[in-house]
């Protein structure tokens, strides 16, 4: 009877206090997938799957409430390795890529007055006051927070065209194979 | 490995000839011709060769067009940039487009003139995009430049200044991959090479332009093959000419007399022999590591119209301008091997032999098998194109593809030991992961397989299509993490800028409350006599 009451008490005690380091060291804050799936995003914050952010995207990623094809500067690729990291199946063929596109300044309308150079969350937009404004077009994520703050409308979305390195044949159409 | 094994016994089948092949015999007479023992590659086909439309006309010098479109990315790496401007005259050899970054070539005058423009132009490409384009109007005297000089004994120069001399004179490697010349002979800082190759197998059908090149030209590719040869640093030379060109072989054996070093191959007429990989491995035995290069093993394969372009540049100074072009294909009324200036146009090419004579089925670039269909005849040509072929609809017999029965054809012609049935059915059912782990990415694209389907399935252009999406894929992904970077960057400056108009904001107030406790401490009267005086005031 004492035996079974000490060995049961010194079990309890030694689990107990495994329970507790655990809650020490394997803490865990927030959602641990949420914070995945926001290290994948692109952290630019631009908003153009309709949540304030990439943390607040993370998180309904993550807890199924929108979809993994949301983040339209990942792309297709982003979209893949959400669906990897959160093991839901994709459908992408639906979801091929919104052509991409990229701002373009025209020079003849800039006034220079720094609007869309401060709001581009990728610093891809150089200029200075009363200076024409360029677009570096490799850093741009086409967000178009640029394009709603221009006050003379002089910035354009242009779809990125293929060029010769990036060019490529098309999947051939036959049924076979 | 195990995808190699089942190459290897799938391979079998046509390997069935004894491989070591001695092959002097019917070539004796050729002195100092030591036999090389070959050993045998996997796979591959026999077509046809068509050799014979073209073989035997003579390179002939294209009469000068009228206009030059020299597209100013003729090469794998960054484009060249623009170094004339409209308007002004340039001689022939005259540098058009300077080099830009590691991997680029600059671009030379074909002629004397005038310069036109620089603007966009069709390239010459299956995708009929345009390029940045220096449009040349030829003043009809082919005067080259007086700065144009050769040096009288290349082999006392430094392997860094032949590197240099290659490099300036815009050389690029003419079997078609386009790729520096220079970046490929200055490998031996990085490898321990001990083999240049010569690469003069021509394993496509219809094209002649090596051919002729070997056999009118032998002591100028030599030359240039020894001086390579110097700016690699290495002792072995091997020439390699497949059988269907025993008169280029002849040719060649009797110049490289000179250099005791060079030796020939006489290689096995099969598709794709000139493969680079596939070259080494049927001469040295050794296998190219996958997604490696040929430097690994110590081996460097250069092909023979570079080769007489290094000689061109080196012994006479003179930038690679024109090239040696096959102009063959059943619709073609003359076929013929042209020396064209780089530029002409496509069209130019077929005036000159003659036009049409039935409308052709499919314009390519290149060779049948791995050549690229052109989408018009207005396009330039430049330092890669090696053949211009008009098939007609015959020669082409394009047929409705069917569904694959598994037969394993494919797998049998397949050069790399890859299973090209496996391969596409992953890339149509969009599983490109899965293609890539089948080895994608081994494939050279060489159409073995696509060839000897029953079924007609486009093998290739599926294994185009896969590599070129995973291509744009590592891209897009590389722009991801730049975006990641660039906006964490971003934010990290924005805290700092605030973080250190808070600190300045804070200081200021400190200063503010500092001056004013001063104040307060020093003048202890001050606030007595204010309200004194306001007191005075109200009185």
């Amino acid at each position: 009877m004492i035996a079974a009451i000490l060995s049961l008490t010194t079990l309890g005690l030694i689990l107990g206090w495994l329970l507790g380091l655990a809650a020490r060291y394997l803490k865990v804050e927030g959602n641990p997938i949420a914070e995945r799936v926001a290290e994948l995003l692109p952290g630019s914050q631009c908003g153009q799957c309709g949540y304030l952010g990439c943390g607040p995207a993370a998180e309904a990623i993550a807890s199924g409430a929108a979809p993994v094809t949301s983040c339209p500067p990942g792309g297709r690729v982003l979209a893949e390795e959400l669906a990897a990291l959160l093991g839901v199946s994709v459908d992408l063929s639906g979801v091929a890529d919104k052509a991409p596109a990229i701002a373009h300044i025209h020079e003849n309308l800039c006034i220079g007055c720094c609007k869309c150079f401060k709001r581009c969350p990728t610093d891809a937009i150089m200029g200075a006051n009363n200076m024409i404004h360029s677009v570096f077009a490799d850093a741009c994520t086409g967000c178009g927070l640029c394009f709603e703050v221009c006050p003379t409308e002089c910035i354009e979305m242009r779809p990125v065209t293929p060029t010769l390195q990036t060019w490529f044949w098309e999947k051939p159409s036959v049924l076979a194979a | 490995m195990q995808r190699r094994n089942n190459g290897v016994a799938a391979g079998g089948r046509r390997q069935e000839a004894p491989p070591p092949r001695r092959l002097n015999d019917r070539d004796a007479k050729v002195k100092k011709d030591p036999t090389m023992k070959l050993f045998k590659i996997r796979g591959g086909v026999h077509p046809h060769d068509h050799k014979h439309l073209a073989a035997e006309q003579a390179i002939e010098d294209l009469p000068m067009p009228a206009l030059l479109h020299i597209p100013l990315q003729q090469h794998i790496g960054a484009p060249a940039a623009p170094a004339v401007r409209r308007g002004q005259q340039v001689a022939k050899g005259d540098l058009l487009a300077h080099s830009q970054g590691a991997i680029s070539a600059p671009v030379h005058a074909p002629t004397s003139g005038r310069v036109m423009g620089v603007g966009s132009y069709p390239a010459h490409h299956a995708s009929g995009l345009s390029v940045r384009t220096v449009t040349l109007k030829p003043d009809g005297e082919d005067r080259w430049s007086d700065a144009i000089e050769g040096v009288a004994d290349p082999f006392v120069l430094t392997p860094e200044e032949i590197a240099a001399r290659v490099a300036a004179a815009g050389i690029v490697g003419m079997g078609g991959a386009t790729f520096p010349s220079a970046v490929k002979l200055n490998l031996r800082n990085r490898y321990r090479l001990h083999t240049l190759v010569i690469n003069g197998a021509e394993c496509e059908p219809y094209l002649t332009c090596d051919d002729r090149l070997m056999r009118e030209e032998a002591d100028a590719v030599v030359d240039g093959i020894r001086i390579l040869a110097r700016g690699l640093g290495v002792e072995r030379i091997i020439i390699a000419i497949e059988n269907n060109k025993s008169e280029a072989q002849a040719a060649m054996a009797i110049a490289a007399a000179v250099d005791p070093r060079i030796r020939i191959a006489r290689l096995p007429t099969r598709y794709p022999m000139g493969s680079e990989r596939h070259l080494v491995q049927a001469l040295t035995g050794q296998e190219t590591p996958a997604r490696g290069l040929t430097a690994d093993i110590g081996v460097v394969v250069h092909n023979g119209a570079t080769a007489f372009a290094v000689h061109e540049a080196l012994r006479h100074g003179r930038p690679l301008v024109s090239r040696v072009v096959t102009v063959s294909g059943g619709a073609v009324a003359r076929p013929r091997n042209l020396r064209v200036p780089l530029g002409a146009r496509v069209q130019d090419l077929l005036d000159y032999c003659g036009g049409f004579t039935e409308e052709p089925a499919q314009l390519i670039s290149g060779g049948p098998m791995m050549g690229q269909p052109l989408p018009e005849t207005r396009v330039p040509m430049v330092k890669g194109s090696n053949g211009v072929l008009a098939l007609t609809a015959r020669e082409v017999a394009r047929r409705e593809s069917m569904p694959c029965i598994r037969c394993a054809s494919c797998v049998q012609a397949c050069p790399c030991g890859l299973v090209p049935l496996e391969m596409a059915a992953h890339t149509r059912a969009g599983d490109l992961e899965g293609a890539v782990g089948l080895g994608l990415m081994d494939c050279i694209g060489c159409g073995s397989c696509a060839y000897v389907c029953p079924a007609h399935i486009p093998l290739v252009q599926f294994f185009k299509y896969a590599k070129g999406e995973m291509a744009a894929r590592g891209r897009s992904k590389q722009k991801l993490l730049e975006t990641k970077r660039l906006a964490e960057q971003r934010t990290a400056r924005i805290e700092a800028i605030q973080r250190a108009k808070r600190e300045a904001m804070a200081k200021r107030k400190r200063e503010q409350a500092a001056t004013q406790a001063a104040a307060k401490a020093a003048a202890p009267i001050a606030p007595a006599d204010v309200p004194a005086a306001a007191l005075a005031g109200e009185d």
